[in-house]
């Protein structure tokens, strides 16, 4: 019963999409872009990189380069918006009572083994979503809203990858 | 009128303010919307919740049928909106790359900022591992360069390639998203979800 009214905070699927487009369509009005995460993980990776080893970001090409283009990587509009859906997702979270820290984990595995499979799909998710040029947020979603190819082969791609290989990895989750 | 940043209408700095709520917003409806839960997310793949089907695709069809009306009023100039650029080959590497992520770790960028701010630490783990990843990729660009900028084809979109007017193609996708939105349900109504 317990899990029944859990449930019933999440808010319809299709209202959540509605609401999901407007801040989309909010992003390209005001900033001309669509929605990302990944691209701030990027800024902080190299901005680590350079702290911790400058004569490395100085001798290799990707990284000056990048430089380059973006002198202040922290001061960038991924990086304000991925602050913004922390601050957010804490929000939401907090009115409907699901703050807790846990690892969620279907009881069939040991926790550990979902964290190491979280840590897995998560360098995979990094690898690719520099390959790919985006994310689902910043490639497949916004992408998709704009008609863009290489954003609508990312997202069939990785949906297609992902029901290909769920065989797999189907003592996980269900 | 839009998009205000290139046509100077707010500075650089209100910009990325404006990125901060926007961020507010979209972290908000995800986590609202259940998509801080990789219980929820991969249900998608099994067929016992379709959430992410449903969230996503009324999404990316109500910012394609606004920014539509929104040009078609003169509110917005389109040419003026970043189109993602259309390199085949790593379009399609990184995609396959990106799914077996999402099955493995129940997450994508996006929503496991969501879980880790509401205390999901498979999240904080997934996180970490995306650090990992993208620095695999800075560090072995030279290796990776040539697929990287293989097959680049510019900046189509999909009404170009197909030649049909941009409302057309709103159309075909809200055709498409239907069905696959009755499809779900019928899945889901088939598929008891796992307890936990």
């Amino acid at each position: 019963m317990t899990k029944k009214d859990k449930s019933k905070k999440y808010i319809n699927p299709y209202l959540g999409g509605v609401l999901l487009g407007l801040v989309l369509i909010a992003a390209n009005f005001i900033s001309g872009r669509g929605l990302g995460a990944s691209g701030a993980v990027k800024s902080s990776v190299v901005t680590v990189v350079d702290a911790v080893a400058p004569s490395h970001v100085e001798s290799s090409d990707f990284y000056s380069s990048y430089k380059e283009t973006h002198p202040t990587p922290m001061k960038s509009w991924l990086v304000f918006e991925v602050l913004g859906m922390i601050v957010g997702g804490f929000i939401s979270g907090t009115i409907a009572g699901r703050l807790k820290l846990k690892v969620e984990h279907n009881p069939r595995i040991t926790s550990r083994r979902r964290l190491l499979f979280a840590l897995g799909g998560g360098i995979l998710f990094g690898l690719g979503s520099q390959i790919g040029r985006g994310c689902t947020s910043g490639s497949a979603l916004s992408g998709m809203a704009i008609f863009s190819v290489g954003g609508i082969v990312t997202m069939m791609a990785i949906f297609a990858t992902a029901f290909a290989f769920a065989r797999l990895f189907r003592k996980n989750w269900v | 009128m839009g998009p205000l940043i290139v046509n100077d209408i707010i500075s650089p700095d209100t910009n990325l303010l404006m990125a901060f709520i926007i961020g507010i917003g979209f972290g908000w409806v995800l986590e609202s919307s259940g998509f801080s839960s990789s219980k929820k997310l991969a249900g998608l793949f099994y067929g016992y919740d379709t959430v992410v089907l449903k969230v996503f695709f009324t999404a990316g069809l109500t910012a394609m049928i606004g920014l539509l009306f929104m040009s078609l009023f003169g509110w917005i100039d389109l040419d003026l909106v970043y189109i993602n650029p259309t390199y085949l080959t790593s379009a399609v590497v990184g995609g396959l790359i990106m799914g077996l992520g999402f099955i493995m770790g129940g997450f994508c960028p996006g929503t496991s900022m969501c879980a880790a701010a509401i205390g999901k630490i498979d999240a904080m783990v997934f996180i970490g591992g995306l650090f990992l990843g993208v620095l695999i990729f800075t560090e072995g660009y030279p290796l990776i360069e040539k697929m990287y900028m293989a097959n680049f084809k510019g900046y189509p979109r999909l009404s170009e390639v197909f030649n049909i007017s941009d409302g057309l193609m709103a159309l075909l996708f809200i055709v498409m998203a239907l069905a696959a939105f009755w499809l779900a349900e019928r899945f889901e109504k088939k598929t008891p979800a796992p307890e936990y």
